[in-house]
């Protein structure tokens, strides 16, 4: 067991998989001589060479292009976006290039591209610096969408995410990158794709994942001084998402709330909502409620403390919940 | 259109002239007239047997799509893109390339599958709509046609790049990669990041445009205020222009840019200068945006007909021989619409099967829930 942060976190897990696979690659903008912006490729260039940790062009929808062109190749690209809100240039490649080659091909064209995206607030950014656009990614089949809230799962999960075969976003909290969590090294706990009970309780259920993950542990560990006993599930995957663990909490519980930074309009949220009404409806006291940012652009960063889902919102609507 | 010339109209006063006397400074290596021009730096000698093939693939290619354009028209197929017209480009540049090369398509290019050997009836699913155009791609070094303009051409910098850092380049053996694109595809984004990819990279690809002169509706003066051949220039990566109707230019002007791809010279562009002679697909009005004597002006630069003179100049083949190659084509047609006509629906199964290699336990559980709905419509009929 080691304590480190998730920014050294994903380093060393990225260390692991490009020992593990020689196909393996890390390719985008700054990854290389830098160490990359918020250092998570900090010294791979050094130890694994030009080829294999490639500076690219300032090109979003050239990374991604060129990624599927050397996956087609046998190639194991992971590339990095630089931040959360220069993801859209790759748009087309991501979505109908990427998610659906392989469906296209009729399963004979298999696509190992990780894409690493920085994302979420809170660091007083400036615009185009703070979004989640997860949602957008987790709508189009073809993509499985993860997301990590811990320096543990960030080592793991990223190496997770390089060894399947079909093409994941994986989307790093950068507000967490630097919050310091231990790290088994020897194994992982958890399938990638699984949802984990981060606090098991009987009030009510907190749904949540990456950046928010910490609110929802803040907010029922107030609660708990209140003498109301939340559970917090953080769902690592977006898409898929594991779903039984989040149906039997809920049946447990009777109240659910889904708590991200993303707006709520059409959001993960909203399709767990969904989902849980469909398939927990008579073990529900309370309306799924949604703790998310605002359904407006993300917010100067003076305004970002009001934006984003923090301690109090979530209580609150932890009051309503237990109203009905 | 730069020095891209436009067609001169009929009148009295103006008279058509020979169709080469209105041509822009490409390399061209056999006249609309069928006469041989000596080009010393793109020499070209092939065997008697070798010619011929070439207007064997001409007329193929040719026949075969029009039979895709007829089987449209028959409500076989829910579209069909014509390459009528651009034949000698394709089958130039088809035929220049090697065993160990690799095809990156853009969706017109049935004339380069054809010359790659590969069964075509693919491109006749994917239009017919009974499956999403998947092949083998890695065993045809083929791959599938990709209908965003210009997003193939950053698959194959990337496939390039790939190539290189395998080692795979330097010497005869090397290995090229080529992307076909049109006029069109030189205005989106990705062609331009294509460029600089292959160039900083040293990829050895080749990025082949067949300028046909509309994207759908709209003329090259709406793509660009210099040709892609220039524009090239500007990314680091030589261009040249080239007869796109003229099937030994082509050839030779794609084999040198294969060949310095493949010794690991680096990338460059072959602008292929021709005409896209039916409406851009079949669902497509060409009468809304040219006339015929623009038409006229290009029927007299067709890619077959001066080829055709050429090989009789010069004794390389006879009437036997064409005919003999109409005989073929007829039964090629034949055979291949009999298939595509034996094409079925594909199971209800096959839109979940192949989204991820691992399925998702939900998109399992949809897939269940599809069959189970498609056998409760099936046990209500019996009822009935």
């Amino acid at each position: 067991m080691t304590t480190m942060t998730m920014v050294k976190a994903l380093n060393e897990g990225l260390r692991r998989v490009l020992e593990d696979q020689p196909k393996s690659l890390v390719m985008g903008e700054d990854v290389g001589r830098l160490g990359g912006v918020f250092r998570v490729t900090d010294g791979l260039q050094k130890d694994f060479g030009a080829d294999r940790i490639i500076d690219t062009p300032l090109a979003e929808s050239g990374i991604i292009g060129t990624a599927i062109g050397l996956a087609m190749r046998g190639y194991r690209p992971i590339c990095e976006i630089q931040f959360d809100g220069f993801v859209y240039p790759a748009f087309d490649q991501l979505v109908s290039q990427l998610a659906k080659i392989p469906n296209r091909s009729g399963g004979r064209v298999r696509l190992p591209v990780v894409v690493r995206i920085p994302y979420g607030g809170g660091i007083g950014a400036i615009e185009h610096h703070s979004e989640s656009p997860e949602a957008y990614f987790a709508h189009t089949a073809g993509l499985k969408v993860v997301t990590c809230s811990n320096p543990a799962d960030a080592y793991w999960m990223i190496q997770q995410a390089a060894a399947g075969d079909d093409p994941v976003i994986f989307f790093e909290p950068k507000r967490r990158y630097h919050a310091k969590g231990e790290v088994a090294t020897d194994a992982a706990a958890l399938d990638l794709f699984s949802a984990r009970t981060v606090r098991e309780g009987r009030t009510a259920t907190l749904i949540s994942y990456g950046p928010t993950v910490d609110v929802a542990e803040n907010a029922a560990a107030a609660a708990a001084e209140e003498g109301l006993d939340l559970e917090v599930v953080d769902l690592r995957s977006l898409s898929p998402i594991d779903w039984e663990p989040l149906f039997a909490s809920v049946r447990k519980t009777g109240r659910a709330l889904v708590v991200h930074e993303a707006p709520g309009n059409v959001g993960i949220g909203a399709e767990i909502a969904a989902r849980l009404t469909e398939e927990c409806f008579y073990s529900l006291e309370a309306p799924v409620l949604r703790v998310t940012g605002y359904d407006v652009p993300y917010p100067a960063s003076r305004l970002e403390d009001d934006y984003l889902p923090n301690l109090d919102r979530v209580l609150d609507a932890v009051d309503r919940s237990l109203e009905y | 259109m730069g020095d891209q010339q436009r067609p001169a109209r009929k009148t009295a006063k103006n008279r058509p002239k020979p169709a080469s006397a209105n041509e822009p400074e490409f390399v061209q290596l056999l006249t609309p007239e069928g006469r041989r021009v000596n080009r010393p730096d793109y020499d070209l000698t092939l065997t008697d047997e070798e010619y011929r093939g070439l207007y064997r693939d001409l007329v193929v290619t040719r026949e075969l799509d029009a039979q895709g354009t007829a089987l449209q028209r028959q409500g076989q197929l829910g579209l069909w893109p014509s390459l009528l017209g651009q034949e000698a480009a394709q089958v130039g540049s088809g035929r220049a390339l090697k065993s160990q090369d690799t095809v990156f398509p853009a969706y017109r290019e049935l004339g380069v599958q054809w010359c790659r050997g590969i069964d075509l009836i693919s491109s006749f699913a994917l239009f017919r709509g009974t499956d999403l155009g998947g092949r083998d791609v890695a065993a045809d070094r083929f791959n599938m046609y990709a209908i965003v303009i210009a997003s193939q051409t950053l698959h194959a910098a990337g496939y390039a790049m790939g190539v290189a850092m395998d080692g795979a380049v330097g010497g005869e053996d090397g290995e090229a990669v080529v992307v076909y694109h049109g006029d069109g595809a030189t205005s989106e984004g990705d062609f331009n990041e294509a460029l600089i990819w292959a160039g900083v990279f040293n990829a050895p690809l080749v990025l082949f445009c067949q300028n046909n002169q509309y994207a759908i509706s709209e003329t090259n003066a709406r793509q660009f205020r210099l040709p892609p051949y220039r524009r090239a220039e500007g990314f680091g990566v030589p261009g040249v222009l080239v007869d796109g109707n003229d099937v030994l230019a082509t050839y030779a002007v794609t084999q040198a840019a294969l060949d310095r791809a493949r010794r690991g010279e680096g990338p460059s562009l072959v602008e292929a200068y021709t005409y896209r002679m039916q409406p851009h697909t079949t669902s497509d009005d060409a009468t809304r945006y040219r006339d015929e004597a623009e038409l006229d002006f290009w029927r007299a630069k067709d890619p077959i007909v001066r080829y055709r003179k050429w090989l009789t100049n010069e004794k390389l083949a006879d009437e036997a021989y064409f005919a003999g190659v109409d005989t073929e084509a007829g039964e090629l047609v034949r055979e291949l619409r009999a298939r595509v006509m034996a094409l079925t629906d594909p199971e209800v199964t096959e839109m979940f099967d192949n989204v991820y290699a691992q399925m998702p336990p939900g998109i399992a559980a949809q897939r269940a829930e599809a069959l189970d709905f498609q056998a409760s419509l099936e046990e209500g009929s019996e009822v009935r």
